[in-house]
């Protein structure tokens, strides 16, 4: 059942490291994810059924949450709409959209190859998935590192940092958040993609609940970044999305239903929020006490007069 | 316009909340030609109009009637980043200046190559390091230790020290600095000024230095502007300039 769960996850996590991009390197709380996941999902699968290779259909689902954020980048930085409705526009346009690539709400395949069937058939379905999954994971935190190393990986770093230093500096910044929530939204429909393969179908609600899910995983994977380096960074996103799935999994083991189970993401989210807010005051208050009775326990030892 | 103009303004207006009750025409007709080797020190009571003029030769702010051109070229529309291929910048925060995430290497590294393109060479060299160390040694601020260090960990002096060296290191044609001591301790906030003029005067920069601090305005620079009420009320250079007393400016501002 956990190796479920893992496999699982490391589908799951392109979603977590397409959010990590926008929410943590951007700085700017990104909705389309709710509308890319699904349109990755229903690209990849209408393409299958059409008769193409797998491999083409991801990456046309890859390619198609590009352009999902280049609308919402284009939304924010040239038309100026807030990041957090230029999200909501774009994810509910694309409900639409998904509606029309599908035809209905629900296509299943029939016995298309998917990706992870190009592993060896002997293997159990379990382990294709697992090694699909580290084998994604690895490439795109690979790219994404070498990206980041970049002049332009740099000047994107910067415009999510400090958007005024960065322009001073010749960033030509909209271009920079553009190209952020388009790599972003890609990841996301990634995911989509191959959660949707893996499902078998691809189903117009398969969105909701993403970004929740999205956020939860980093929150999660955020425990793990122990340096500046932007390679554990990703690979703690990873982890984040697995250890989000697996819990997941337990929890439907212990009997909580399908329906309940966005309820339980939504209050791991909440948990992962306050739980390191209550700590780190706890931890200070703590110490804060220490050093006070410190102070106290010298002045008793030496008295002024 | 001659060859040793760097920046030219023409007939500037600017005017906030047009129309409304709160109309306040800020710049009104201002013409400025701004020429090379000039070290410019602009003072004016608050809200005289002196950040919204830095801010329209900048780009951050759009002009509403006349024109900027630099060294000849029309930049009056121009974006922030297009004109940062003449212009630099240092803010009055030191926090603006600089990216806090980032460390001291990558933020010189962003200020080193400005009219960029999308481009996908990698930024890190050993070369650079070694450039980058030798420039920060000679701001004797301890910096040259701290390539890798996260730029929010640095003093407000540090940061601003910073800030001024990636400002000036691609050689501007215009440096413009915004009150940039102002946020800073009275020794630290001296030894940025000195800083700042030794820099200017060791590589020909043509600055632009708003200051509310009458005594920098007199013992800095070459040509000293007065804004009042919008308008350049005072243009003062050279040998007038170094006889100006502090007295006089002050009784200029009633």
């Amino acid at each position: 059942m956990i190796i479920e769960g893992i496999g699982q996850g490391l589908i799951w996590s392109m979603l977590a490291i397409g959010v990590f991009l926008t929410f943590r390197i951007l700085n700017i709380p990104d909705l389309t994810a709710e509308g890319s996941f699904p349109l990755g999902a229903a690209i990849t699968i209408k393409l299958m059924l059409l008769g193409q290779s797998a491999i083409v259909a991801t990456l046309a689902g890859f390619l198609a949450g590009c352009l999902a954020g280049i609308v919402t980048g284009i939304l924010d930085t040239k038309l100026r709409i807030p990041s957090l409705l230029a999200g909501i526009l774009t994810m509910t346009g694309l409900y639409s959209i998904n509606m029309h690539i599908m035809g209905k709400a629900n296509i299943p395949l029939l016995n298309q190859k998917i990706l992870s069937s190009y592993l060896p058939a002997a293997w159990d379905p379990v382990i294709q998935t697992i090694l699909l999954g580290v084998l994604i994971s690895i490439g795109m935190i690979t790219l994404l590192t070498l990206f980041f190393k970049t002049e332009t990986g740099l000047a994107l770093q910067a415009t999510g940092n400090n958007q005024a230093m960065s322009a001073a500096n010749g960033v030509k910044t909209d271009g920079m958040v553009i190209l952020g929530y388009a790599i972003s939204n890609g990841c996301i429909a990634l995911s989509g993609a191959l959660v949707a393969q893996n499902n078998g179908f691809s189903d117009i609600g398969m969105g909701i609940g993403t970004i929740v899910i999205g956020l939860a995983s980093v929150l999660v994977g955020e425990i793990f970044i122990t340096s500046r380096k932007i390679w554990i960074k990703l690979s703690s996103m990873v982890l984040g999305a697995i250890i989000y799935r697996v819990l997941l999994t337990l929890a439907m083991n212990f009997g909580v239903s399908p329906d309940d189970l966005k309820l339980f993401s939504t209050v791991i989210l909440i948990l992962v929020i306050v739980i390191p807010m209550i700590q780190s005051r706890q931890r200070a208050k703590k110490q804060l006490n220490k050093y006070l009775l410190s102070i106290r326990l010298a002045k008793e030892v030496s008295p002024d007069d | 316009m001659t060859n040793s103009d760097i920046l030219k303004i023409q007939n500037l207006q600017k005017v906030f909340f047009p129309g409304t009750i709160n109309q306040r025409h800020i710049l009104k007709d201002i013409n400025l030609t701004i020429n090379s080797g000039d070290f410019i020190s602009v003072i004016g009571n608050n809200g005289a109009g002196k950040s919204t003029l830095l801010n329209t030769i900048a780009g951050n702010l759009p002009v509403d009637a006349g024109s900027v051109t630099i060294l000849g070229n029309d930049i009056t529309n121009a974006s922030v980043a297009s004109r940062s291929k003449w212009i630099s910048r240092v803010f009055q925060d030191p926090k603006l200046g600089t990216a806090g995430e980032l460390t001291v290497a990558e933020n010189l590294a962003l200020s080193e190559k400005k009219h960029r393109h999308f481009n996908l060479h990698f930024y890190h060299s050993a070369e650079r390091d070694r450039r980058f160390t030798t420039l920060l040694s000679r701001l004797n601020m301890g910096l040259e230790d701290r390539l890798n260090t996260q730029v929010k960990y640095l003093s407000g002096g540090q940061r601003q020290a910073l800030s001024l060296l990636m400002a000036t290191l691609s050689q501007p044609d215009l440096l413009l600095l915004d009150e940039h001591t102002a946020a800073l301790d009275p020794y630290t906030s001296s030894e940025v000024m000195h800083l700042t003029n030794d820099i200017i005067s060791e590589r020909h920069l043509t600055s632009l230095m708003i200051t509310h601090k009458m005594e920098d305005a007199l013992q800095y620079g070459n040509r000293l502007l007065m804004v009042q009420d919008g308008q350049i009320k005072l243009d003062v250079r050279g040998a007038d300039k170094q006889r100006l007393r502090k007295a006089e400016l002050l009784d200029l501002f009633n």
